[in-house]
């Protein structure tokens, strides 16, 4: 295999799943690609001025405007008629809240754009604060546990929705758990003529709190209790989906992680484990994945 | 360091900040239970863990090996090797390992 | 000069119909402000422009859509989500080596605000037409400098034109002052909004041929491109982010050079001049200088002319360049002042006003010690007058025997208060 185009000596935390995320999706798009990415953890470990860990050309402008910047680039490159992938690698952040507005416009005007957001799941970078990808009952330093308080009190805001009522072409979720399928979405991304989407979804050690070494087996573990189904949307209607034949029970998942420890403890914890069974059970009936 | 037009850096230049002083726990490969899945590869976040032909001592010596550890190796074999210059110690392709081939030794520094 | 005070019934209007159909005169044309304008950054020959319609910015941007859709001119014209947007695709375009337009006012520039310390900060030469305007509260469409003023120190060099003549002529040459090398720094050309932008004024269209040889394509050495893949907008730590800041300052000190010359360059190839940095009128054997910036200009010089007539020796400094601040250029046009009167469209609330802080900054480390005193009027579009400006210049006489109030807001209606 080739060299990554993501350069070792970046600042991610040890058994961050960022990294891994951005060492696929360029594997699958290779050297001809020109990156895009907002304000967040990826942008300020990768990229430690003098030193960049990216051997593609990347751009940073802010935390809400990659997707802006993107179309820049992608028009530019139309008029010079060069041929080159156009790839935003954001986090959830800045994709889901803070950039709604420059996404939404870059998907409505259909630029050939692929956004891939690694979903940590928090605004990480500046001290895992909720976002509005943030999952129902996790601890976050802005919606901690306490007395009153179970946590997020929300569930994950559904951007592929979002994405697939743009009408973007090609909209797909994706889990640093599944190289193979994420590097085959990524390359059906770039397929596509308009714009293409991809969540994937990332864990990170120090938000999550999970033993070293575990961040591939929990992100597994995200799909296989259909809390994270892998699913495919291809103009709007729901195409390849991963199965689990048998599908985990949400516990498994959720006590591998210090940001659920709480339910675990609480009282009422129980309830709250027993509605997070549900999110998963109506995926599993939504897009069927059990067979 | 010059700082250029205020805003350019060179391509894959982080290599030279060796992130291996991170850390605690050294990546240890048996290469004799290594079925070369490739699946260390793939996962390591520092995208440190090579394939290596194990009498390449040049490269082996570069990722920071020491003479008797090369000279432990299987020979002509091509082995997955974690490059010590930049391997964090986060232990993800020890924990990914189908064969639990790989075995995270604390570290005499 | 005319003072055009727009009325609104001419917004609804096609851009077609407020176009360039009319009377030839001595090879100048009666056209709309933001015509000329718009068709001046044709002949600049933008890649890509990129903005978000606000009043009084919106006929430029039309009349550029016009343009476009006719195939006039190639450019990408990009309709985005908001001016923050507007901003942020061209930074993108920029970064691939593009040349970029936008124009915004008041509100647009306002929420640019995060762009713009961006655009500065990774040196992307792009050229931004505002049509300045007030801020809300109280929401208010019409003319005040509040809006550019208030970005003074985002980076961006600022060059204030007087008529609709300069703000073409100033266009073109914006373009050449923030793509040199030496520079690479974006450029606002600030022209009063419907004063400037909605007026009917005979005007000297550029000719293209004549500005693509003033203004060479825009190369930039280093652009995201795959076969030299560099990293633009790497995150700096305490141990070098005030070198960058540092080479931003000494690129807009060299920028003093480089409008000048700029301004010289564009005489001798189509004969128009405005000053470099500041320009004056009847300044020479004046003790009492008016300084200000922008379209009211105009009314002062006819005030000057009856005042002179009265033989009160009143004169006028022009700061046609707000960013980088032109010190050394001041200092030389006011030497000779007994009083110096800073007039401006703007206020610093809480504090003074810009104009007039950065002036007495100026002077105060310098020989010349004429008292300094500032006036803001003309917020919101409230006119300023002959009858103002007179009254401005009997508080610099009484100021000359000592000041009484260094800042107040002229002709202020005590009686709504
Ligand atoms: C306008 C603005 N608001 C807030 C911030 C502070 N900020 C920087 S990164 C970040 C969180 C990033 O979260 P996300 O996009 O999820 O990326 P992550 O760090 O989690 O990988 C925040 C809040 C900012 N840089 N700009
Ligand atoms: S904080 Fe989380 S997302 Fe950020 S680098 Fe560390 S592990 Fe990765
Ligand atoms: S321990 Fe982590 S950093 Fe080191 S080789 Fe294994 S996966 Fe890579
Ligand atoms: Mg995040």
């Amino acid at each position: 295999m080739e060299k990554s185009l993501l350069a070792p000596g970046h600042r991610a935390c040890a058994g961050c799943a960022m990294p891994t995320t951005i060492k696929l999706v360029l594997d699958a798009a290779g050297p001809n690609t020109i990156v895009v990415s907002p304000t967040g953890c990826l942008e300020v470990t990768t990229t430690p001025f003098p030193e960049s860990a990216w051997c593609v050309p990347w751009i940073h402008s802010l935390f809400e405007n990659a997707a802006a910047v993107a179309s820049g680039v992608e028009v530019m490159l139309k008029r010079r008629c060069k041929d080159a992938n156009v790839i935003v690698i954001g986090g959830d952040g800045s994709t889901l809240d803070i950039g709604m507005g420059s996404n939404s416009g870059m998907f409505e005007r259909g630029h050939k754009v692929l956004y891939v957001c690694y979903d940590n799941e928090a605004y990480m970078n500046t001290g895992v604060q909720r976002s509005g990808s943030t999952p129902f009952c996790a601890n976050t330093t802005t919606t901690p546990s306490g007395k009153i308080s179970l946590g997020n009190p929300r569930p994950k805001k559904d951007m592929p929705a979002i994405a697939v009522a743009h009408r973007v072409p090609y909209v797909a979720t994706a889990s640093v758990a599944y190289p193979v399928d994420l590097r085959r979405k990524v390359k059906k991304a770039l397929q596509v003529s308009g714009p293409s989407y991809i969540q994937v979804n990332a864990p990170c050690i120090t938000g999550w709190t999970f033993d070293a070494g575990t961040m591939v087996e929990i992100a597994r573990l995200a799909v296989e209790t259909g809390l994270w189904p892998l699913v495919e949307w291809e103009n709007g209607v729901v195409g390849q989906v991963k199965k689990v034949t048998r599908p985990k029970p949400v516990d498994e998942y959720l006590k591998l992680q210090g940001r659920y420890r709480h339910l675990f403890k609480m009282p009422d914890g129980g309830e709250m484990l027993k509605q997070i069974q549900a999110i998963a059970d109506a995926n599993i009936a939504k897009y069927r994945l059990v067979d | 360091m010059e700082i250029k037009a205020g805003r350019l850096v060179e391509p894959c230049s982080t290599r030279i900040t060796l992130t291996g002083a991170w850390r605690t726990f050294v990546p240890v490969v048996d290469h004799k239970k290594c079925i070369k899945c490739n699946l260390c590869e793939i996962y390591c976040p520092e995208g440190c863990i090579h394939q290596v032909q194990s009498n390449d001592v040049k490269t082996l010596r570069a990722y920071a090996y020491t003479p008797e550890q090369i000279a432990d190796l299987p020979k002509d074999e091509t082995v997955f090797i974690p490059d010590l210059n930049y391997c964090k110690g986060c232990s993800v392709c020890a924990h990914e390992c189908p064969r639990r081939a790989i075995e995270m030794v604390l570290e005499e520094k | 000069m005319m003072k055009g005070v727009a009325s609104s019934a001419s917004q609804g209007q096609s851009p077609k119909a407020r176009g360039e159909k009319t009377t030839k005169t001595l090879g100048m044309k009666v056209v709309e402000g933001s015509y000329a304008v718009a068709h001046a950054v044709k002949c600049c020959r933008p890649d890509v422009i990129s903005a978000y319609p606000i009043t009084p910015q919106t006929h430029i941007v039309e009349h550029l859509s016009q343009m476009v859709a006719n195939g006039e001119m190639d450019s990408e014209f990009l309709t985005v989500d908001s001016e923050f947007s507007a901003l942020s695709v061209l930074v993108g375009s920029s970064a691939c080596g593009g040349r970029c337009y936008s124009s915004t006012t008041s509100q647009g520039l306002a929420l640019m605000y995060e762009v713009l310390y961006n655009v500065s900060g990774m040196r992307l030469p792009i050229v931004m037409n505002v049509a300045n305007r007030a801020l809300g509260a109280p929401l208010n469409i019409w003319n005040d400098q509040q809006d550019s003023i208030g970005a003074r120190d985002v980076g961006w060099l600022q060059i204030y034109v007087e008529d609709v003549q300069e703000a073409v002529d100033a266009t073109l040459q914006a373009y050449k002052i923030a793509e040199d090398p030496e520079i690479m720094t974006p450029t606002m050309v600030c022209m009063d909004g419907f004063i400037l932008t909605h007026v009917y004024e005979p005007v000297k269209l550029l000719d293209q041929e004549l500005a693509s040889e003033f203004l060479p394509p825009f190369a930039p050495r280093s652009i995201l491109d795959t076969a030299d893949p560099k990293t633009f907008g790497a995150f700096a730590d305490p141990s070098t982010y005030t070198e960058f800041r540092y080479l931003q300052f000494e690129a807009q000190n060299k920028a003093l050079a480089k409008i000048e010359r700029t301004a010289r360059e564009f005489e001798e190839t189509f004969g128009r001049f405005y000053g470099g940095l500041v320009d004056s009128y009847r300044a020479d054997d004046a003790e009492i200088v008016i300084v200000t910036l922008g379209s009211v200009i105009g009314t002062i010089k006819d005030a000057i002319d009856s005042m002179r007539a009265e033989g009160k020796k009143v004169g006028l400094v022009k700061v046609r360049c707000y960013r980088p601040f032109p010190v050394a250029a001041l200092r030389e046009a006011l030497k000779k002042a007994s009083i110096i009167a800073v007039l401006e469209k703007d206020v610093s609330i809480g504090g003074e006003a810009g104009l007039l802080a950065d002036m007495k900054a100026a002077f105060y480390n310098s020989s010349i010690h004429p008292p300094i005193i500032g006036f803001t009027a003309g917020l919101g579009g409230r006119d300023i007058t002959i009858n103002d400006i007179e009254k401005l210049v009997k508080k610099a006489e009484a100021a000359m025997k000592g000041i009484e109030s260094e800042f107040e807001f002229l002709s202020l209606r005590t009686e709504i208060l």
